[in-house]
């Protein structure tokens, strides 16, 4: 079996598409969570604003590629500050519930047959990604080499010998702008957790009492990073809708917000590259685990009456979930999280 | 004694000669004045006064029994709950209506029963955050450093001399966390110092305070109306009440039932039967 040509897979999956849609959703939470302690359990309907926001804008109401995205994010705004209004002043296990129960109802409505002559229904829609693959600045029969980065007819390939990076043109293409934004947003990150508006905001993931007790009029400071993280994740839904083509509702699952939880937790939440590494990480050994299993599978390595095909998903799932188990035992911080800050009592 | 302590007490002192020891006396110089504040939880009325006054830079204490509705009374005037009904005047101002973070700004700041300390940040950001009108607390504001980088500075200075003052100097770079349950006390009191408030509510600055600090602590409470401000404090615990308070307000059963100065109270025959239940049958406990 071919180990070199599984490394090389999930390397290439582990800084590609599918990683920079999980990093920028939990980048989002990051804000949410990490920094200010909401527990928001809706990032994938906020990422379904954005997606279903550019798609319906394109397809169905015939709008340029540019309103798309414009309606995508006020359509995340808005639903933050539905969400917010009522729930922010309460206990911050409201949130959760609201959030969890708001985005069902997202999806629920998004495959609903009623309007499934627009929206698609279960089935979905595509046919809105190609303005932003006109935009791509290089040829498809480009071809060039720099070193160990080469172009072959629009594809790129990054050969570092015993294993190389391959990626499709448009791939290319979501990987550029992916990697842009997810730079851009961790700059902005950086510069609003490092100022006093970024204080305040750890202030009331620790007490939020005391910080009202210090004038800060905290249920403004909470919808902002509401609104903000919500933006955020409607950007990962652009790339995730961008990036397949098309959208379909059930991916817009609760499933899809754990995961961000699961790459937050992973890298090292209240860490402004955190979501970064951990979404890395995450997909790194999602691609490993399944392609390594498959691979030994077809290899006859574990054979038949062990494992099967088929068996290889939810086992990847488990072990996954076994991983992340140890982790918050043996490393509650994540990557590069501050396991100090771990050790006092939230109270 | 120091003289700047003499000359506060005396002060103090003076603001409130004359005033008659019975509830609800009016002041030369209210401070704060409420009328009517009443806070029912469902059938039980948890507060009603009548009338209060609290005179301008002295130091008040509010005693009573457990359950008497002292820490309701707090919450309601610094908005952290709402009166069934009632109203008051803080500095001039109607602030019956104000939210909490409204009240912290119009210059009455509050610390907590149970310390609130931002644990897992530092000590020195602990003390920022109470810091009122910072620029870089505007979101769009915060990603500009060069608009609020001055003012950080400025606030950092006067972090560092409340720090100093509270001998929490050495502990700046620490978590919150990291600290005693004195040293919480410390760091909370200080934190309000940071708003420069007019006015500062306590309650029970002395709670899980080891005797050691006790001391420190009383000192510290007289400095803040050295400096000018007023103090109304919660405690249970008469000796302080008798060592700082220039006058005491008892409250039981939710009422207001006398006022006066440390020695009146302790002669007052309401206020040993609200502690003792002097009205109720031993029996009947």
């Amino acid at each position: 079996m071919d180990w070199q040509f599984v490394f090389s897979q999930a390397l290439t999956q582990a800084i590609g598409p599918t990683m920079l849609v999980y990093a920028l959703g939990a980048i989002g939470l990051n804000l949410q969570f990490g920094y200010t302690g909401l527990l928001n359990f809706g990032q994938a309907a906020f990422a379904a604003m954005g997606a279903y926001g550019l798609a319906l804008s394109v397809v169905a109401w015939g709008l340029p590629f540019w309103w798309g995205i414009l309606i995508g994010l006020a359509a995340a705004v808005v639903m933050a500050l539905l969400l917010g209004i009522p729930t922010l002043r309460l206990r911050a296990d409201y949130l959760a519930i609201v959030t969890i129960a708001a985005a069902e109802i997202i999806r629920r409505l998004a495959r609903a047959t009623v309007w499934s002559d627009t929206t698609g229904g279960s089935d979905g829609m595509r046919g809105f990604s190609e303005p932003f693959f006109e935009l791509i600045p290089w040829d498809r029969d480009s071809t060039w080499t720099l070193l160990f980065v080469s172009m072959d007819n629009g594809r790129l390939a990054v050969d570092f010998g015993i294993f190389e990076l391959q990626y499709s043109y448009r791939d290319t293409w979501i990987m550029v702008v992916g990697w842009a934004l997810v730079l851009l947003i961790c700059g902005v990150m950086a510069l609003l957790v490092h100022s006093p508006w970024g204080r305040v905001l750890k202030g009331i993931r620790e007490d939020e009492e005391a910080v009202r007790s210090l004038g800060k009029n905290v249920f403004a400071f909470k919808m902002q990073a509401l609104v903000f993280g919500g933006i955020i994740g409607a950007v990962a839904g652009f790339l995730f809708a961008l990036s397949r083509a098309n959208i379909q509702p059930d991916t817009f699952t609760t499933d899809f917000t754990f995961y961000f939880y699961v790459v937050l937790i992973l890298g090292g939440a209240a860490r402004v590259f955190g979501p970064v590494l951990g979404a890395a990480l995450f997909w790194f050994l999602y691609n490993i685990l399944s392609q390594g299993l498959g691979e030994a599978i077809r290899a006859d390595v574990i054979p038949p009456s062990v494992l099967e095909m088929t068996q290889v998903g939810p086992l990847v799932f488990l072990l996954l979930g076994l991983g992340m188990v140890l982790l918050l035992i043996f490393r509650p911080q994540g990557l590069i999280g501050n396991r100090k800050e771990l050790l006092f009592d939230v109270r | 004694m120091s003289d700047k302590e003499k000359a506060g007490k005396a002060a103090a002192g003076a603001a409130l000669a004359g005033v008659p020891a019975e509830p609800g006396a009016p002041k030369a110089d209210a401070i704060l004045s409420a009328t009517g504040v009443r806070r029912a939880f469902g059938g039980l009325v948890a507060v009603d006064v009548e009338h209060v006054e609290i005179q301008r830079g002295t130091i008040t204490a509010l005693i009573g029994p457990n359950g008497a509705g002292k820490t309701t009374f707090f919450n309601l005037l610094t908005g952290f709950d709402r009166p069934s009904r009632g109203s008051w005047d803080f500095d001039g101002r109607r602030a019956d209506r104000m939210r909490s973070f409204q009240v912290a700004r119009a210059g009455m700041v509050r610390t907590f029963q149970l310390t609130k300390a931002l644990t897992r940040m530092s000590v020195l950001d602990n003390m920022l955050i109470g810091a009122a009108d910072q620029v870089g607390e505007r979101m769009w504001a915060g990603l500009v450093p060069r608009l609020w980088r001055g003012q950080e500075a400025a606030n950092r200075e006067r972090a560092l001399v409340l720090l100093e003052r509270f001998k929490l100097i050495d502990k700046r770079e620490h978590y919150a966390g990291e600290l005693s349950g004195g040293q919480r006390k410390l760091l909370e009191m200080a934190r309000a110092l940071m708003l420069e408030p007019k006015m500062i509510m306590l309650d029970e600055p002395m709670a899980g305070v080891n005797p050691a600090l006790k001391q420190s602590l009383l000192e510290h409470i007289k400095d803040l109306r050295e400096d000018g401000m007023t103090v109304l404090f919660v405690e249970h615990d008469m000796d302080m009440v008798h060592e700082i308070a220039d006058w005491v307000a008892v409250m039981a059963a939710g009422q207001l039932i006398t006022e006066g100065t440390p020695d009146q109270i302790s002669a007052d025959q309401r206020v040993i039967d609200a502690y003792l239940g002097a009205h109720h049958d031993a029996a009947q406990h």
